[in-house]
């Protein structure tokens, strides 16, 4: 109960004991990661046979290929970001046109339109990814057949993987963002307009700089689920890998501990990026939009 | 006189550094309807919560209905609360929220039901009972959550500001209801307020609070008549305030000169010595001075004092002048009389006025001297 | 637009640019692709480049006992797992938004959230190094002398749900936060003052109140869950049986697209039917649901 009611000390005792076993079961997946990216040994197991840095600096000479040699995995790597720049900016643009569109806009429809626009979260990853799969080889078969066009990028590859995740990460750009706009004063606006300022200089100098936090905070999320996206991806992936992917992949034949030093890699860099998103607004961040 | 509902002994409540209330005791009576006034974070909302149990006293006891309340928890107390925002659950219907204490009293169904409903009744909700609490208007809705604490007939009712939440008619509208259902009730109330009229109108006693301690406690007219402190003075009903020091005294009628030479007299009847040549603050109401054209039109034998109109302050029967006295450029406020005579007073006039010495009160200076002007 | 003296064809022009992009968005990936999905289900081969529309994919998926056990199984065992994380979830979100005050809560939160700023790969390959045979988990059971040999704790079913209320957690937390937050603590303290007990003030003021957020933590996460792939085909191995394991072979392995387009629009229509089941039983509306996570 909450802290004005009485709680019997058994009570305060296993909510205590509850959140300590909460916060290790969330950690220890991480901590055990974390720990085996060290482990002299050829495979992530125990037991700890000392500290070495092979999985990160190792090379082929010593039949340790580390992180920073590998090239599958540092390519898998650019193309992770490669495709999250891109479904990013997407993203981000549709998501603040959709935005203006759900709270200014006035058109038959609006309703159902918005309530559409929800409908991505719904459906599971994998269909998004076969629907779209499916769609697109079939408009490349019949430009084949019908004008003997070549579409090339129609087949599974990136920019397949590129449109596959974006189909969903609008949707939680235009979330985010429209959440923020429908909290504007819509006085400063015709304050604003009222000083003389121009509709275009309105949006840049009031909406923008208002939307500015739900920008960065949407591009942070957006380029976080897509480069954690792996059931959408899956389905469209030609012959490039993401990094989920090509980690998913070696996993199945049994891991060597570079795996575990890209998983640190990761979690160092997505530390860094949440770190820097929190110091930027002190308010909870908003997550899953 | 019977025995007191609700005793506080040598109450103390501390949050770190921070003393909400500082060994505060009182008592209350029986069926009596008992305010605690006070300015926000002068410890009143502390020391209801502690009545109530949510929080516990550092020091001192709490005794209701002549039982010590130490460890003794919220919900097993004889004491009920209406909450400021009113906290009636908006997941129940009114009959609902007026029976969840007594199902929680394992009361059966059918019993519980005509009891809900006679409480309704009793408060003037008779068939309203199937009603959503959202469609109640905001008066209602006070009603209900009265109804919902005396339907358990508690000993105490705690009542954490509720008129609070509503616009300026039907507060005046719900004193008048409140003090009606109490007395038709015959429960104690304890009411706590910033509010010094609410305070006024419905008491039977107040408590004047400040700093985690009563300034004053007593009846609503000792309060306004024969404050005992600068601070009850200020907070309670309008005030001139003067502030100088004592120039001369005769017996307890003290003569009051302000820095610039400004003389008045009125009397001292509270706690402490004043001597001559000590700092003292005197305050004088806008009602017990009198406007005059000339000395003859002043009551006879008030010493008379000039000053010019900064502006005519028309409030219908509370209408009044704002002066500024001639010799120390002080405001000073004067009711209007309700006759209409000087409503015609044009700022920048010059006025005569006075004022029973009798019926101004004077007080030793306080330490920090606090504007607290009201 | 907001109204103003703008020319009218000024504004039409605005609405019909902000319009386009999530026309085409919609349009092109989501329901032109669904519609050819449907219509890809409902036709058959019958011989090299002919097609006919018939409904054999979905007689093949009741008449085989395999599809039909294998779609029950992955949803039987995403209630599970929705409760499970319901379970687990509420606690925590409890003690975030009512016991921890000001900075502890939000630092508590915060620590909460941190886990799922890692892609799942990353978190699965934790899983699968503490339950591996040779991992840590069966080596410390050893060593604590409860089993003599070290015993494989991945591919049991079991692990599929550990592994899935793991990865669905942050999903429920998030919602019941900030249901839980929007609760004022005076319905809480007046229940108490009126004399109900901690269940009763759980059953009839906090699961009511929280009830919107719980309803869209659980409709999320048994999306979430009926859809995933990567936890159940890596925590559960050959025992996973998961529907979108099917799919994925019926498309990519077998090249089946019909057969998986049927197995697709079958698990769309299972997890839309939880969902308005969840909602229906609740009486809540979809847009208001999904707009709290």
């Amino acid at each position: 109960m909450i802290p004005s009611l009485p709680r019997p000390l058994w009570l305060r005792a296993s909510t205590a004991c509850y959140v300590g076993a909460f916060l290790v079961f969330l950690f220890l997946p991480l901590i055990v990661v974390t720990v085996f990216a060290f482990n002299d040994a050829p495979y992530p197991a125990p037991p700890w046979r000392g500290f070495t840095l092979d999985w990160f600096t190792g090379n082929a000479s010593k039949e340790r290929v580390g992180l920073f040699q590998d090239a599958q995995l540092l390519g898998s790597i650019g193309t992770s970001c490669l495709v999250a720049a891109w479904v990013t900016l997407l993203s981000v643009l549709i998501g603040t046109a959709n935005a203006f569109l759900l709270e200014r806009g006035r058109f038959p429809g609006k309703q159902a339109l918005s309530v559409l626009m929800l409908a991505p979260l719904v459906i599971p990853g994998v269909i998004l990814g076969i629907s779209i799969l499916a769609f697109a080889s079939r408009i490349a078969e019949f430009a084949d057949d019908a004008f003997g066009w070549d579409l090339d990028f129609l087949r599974p590859g990136l920019p397949l993987v590129v449109l596959g995740q974006f189909s969903y990460v609008a949707t939680i750009a235009t979330l985010t963002i429209s959440a923020r706009l429908r909290r504007f004063d819509g006085t400063l606006e015709e304050a604003a307009l009222n000083l003389g300022a121009t509709r275009a200089a309105v949006f840049r100098t009031i909406l923008l700089p208002y939307l500015r936090p739900a920008l960065v905070g949407s591009s942070a999320i957006s380029f976080l689920m897509s480069f954690a996206d792996f059931n959408t991806t899956l389905m469209l992936v030609g012959a490039d890998s993401p990094l989920t992917v090509m980690m998913y992949g070696r996993m199945r034949e049994g891991a060597t501990p570079t795996l575990n030093a890209v998983s640190l890699f990761l979690m160092v860099a997505s530390g860094l990026l949440a770190l820097t998103l929190i110091r930027r607004a002190p308010r909870r961040p908003s997550v899953a939009a | 006189m019977s025995t007191p509902d609700l005793v506080a002994d040598a109450v103390v409540k501390r949050f770190g550094e921070h003393v909400a209330v500082d060994s505060l005791s009182f008592a209350v009576e029986r069926g009596s309807f008992f305010s605690i006034l006070g300015p926000s974070g002068c410890g009143k909302t502390t020391l209801l919560r502690m009545i109530a149990g949510f929080i516990a006293p550092d020091a001192g006891d709490i005794a209701i209905g002549g039982g010590s309340m130490r460890g003794v928890a919220p919900n097993r107390r004889p004491v009920n609360m209406v909450f400021q925002q009113l906290a009636l659950f908006p997941m129940m219907s009114v009959g609902e929220n007026v029976a969840f204490g007594l199902a929680r009293r394992g009361i059966a169904r059918a019993e519980r039901r005509r009891r809900s409903e006679a409480m309704l009744e009793r408060v003037g909700l008779g068939g309203a009972a199937h009603k959503r609490v959202d469609e109640l208007s905001g008066g209602q809705r006070q009603r209900v959550a009265i109804a919902r604490s005396l339907v358990l007939e508690p000993t105490l009712l705690l009542l954490d500001e509720p008129l609070g939440a509503l616009d300026l008619k039907l507060r005046e509208h719900m004193k008048i209801e409140l003090k009606q259902l109490q007395a038709a009730f015959g429960t104690t109330f304890v009411y706590i307020t910033h509010d010094q009229s609410e305070a006024l109108v419905l008491s039977d006693h107040v408590g004047v609070m400040s700093h985690g301690r009563f300034e004053q406690l007593g009846t609503p007219q000792d309060l306004y008549y024969r404050p005992q402190t600068p601070f009850v003075a200020a907070f309670v009903g309008a005030n001139n305030r003067v502030v100088g020091r004592a120039t001369a005294r005769d017996g307890a009628s003290i003569e009051v000169t302000t820095a610039d030479g400004w003389v008045i007299r009125a009397i001292h009847h509270a706690a402490g010595a004043i001597a001559v040549g000590d700092p003292v603050e005197a305050f004088v109401r806008p009602e017990v001075a009198s406007l005059g054209r000339s000395e003859a039109q002043l009551p006879a034998g008030q010493p008379p004092h000039a000053g010019e109109v900064l502006s005519v302050l028309f409030d219908g029967a509370n209408s009044a002048v704002l002066l500024q006295e001639s010799r120390s450029r002080r405001e000073f406020r004067i009711a209007l009389p309700q006759t209409g005579q000087f409503s015609d007073l044009k700022p920048q006039e010059r006025i005569l006025f006075s004022f029973d010495p009798a019926r101004a009160v004077c007080f030793p200076a306080r330490a920090q001297a606090a504007g607290a002007d009201a | 637009m907001p109204e103003s003296a703008a020319p009218r064809w000024h504004a039409r022009f605005m609405l019909g640019l902000l319009l386009a992009p999530a026309l085409l968005w919609l349009g092109a990936l989501i329901v032109a692709p669904h519609l050819d999905l449907a219509v890809l289900s409902l036709r058959e081969r019958v011989g090299p480049r002919q097609y006919a529309a018939s409904l054999a994919q979905y007689r093949t998926f009741f008449a085989d006992p395999l599809y039909w056990h294998v779609f029950v199984r992955t949803a039987w065992m995403s209630v599970v797992a929705t409760l499970l994380t319901l379970l687990l979830a509420f606690p925590i979100a409890w003690v975030i938004a009512k016991l921890a005050r000001g900075r502890a809560g939000s630092l508590l939160f915060i620590v909460c959230l941190i886990p799922f700023w890692v892609s799942e790969t990353v978190r699965t390959l934790g899983w699968m190094i503490l339950l591996r045979e040779s991992g840590v988990l069966p080596g410390l059971l050893v060593r604590l002398g409860i089993t003599d040999m070290p015993v494989e704790l991945l591919y049991h079913d079991a692990t599929i749900l550990v592994g899935l209320v793991y990865t669905s957690l942050l999903f429920m937390v998030v919602p019941l936060i900030s249901s839980l937050e929007s609760l004022d603590n005076s319905l809480i303290e007046a229940a108490y003052d009126l004399g109900a007990g901690g269940f009763t003030i759980l059953r009839s003021i906090v699961i009511p109140h929280a009830a919107p957020g719980i309803t869209a933590g659980c409709i999320v996460v048994f999306m979430l869950t009926l859809g995933n792939y990567l936890t159940p085909t890596l925590l559960g191995g050959k025992n996973s049986e998961w529907f979108t394991e099917q799919i994925y072979n019926q498309f990519i392995v077998r090249f089946n697209w019909e057969q998986g387009a049927a197995f697709g629009f079958l698990l769309l229509g299972l997890s839309t039917a939880m969902v308005m089941a969840g909602l229906r039983l609740t009486g809540q509306r979809f847009g208001d649901v999904m707009r709290r996570t």
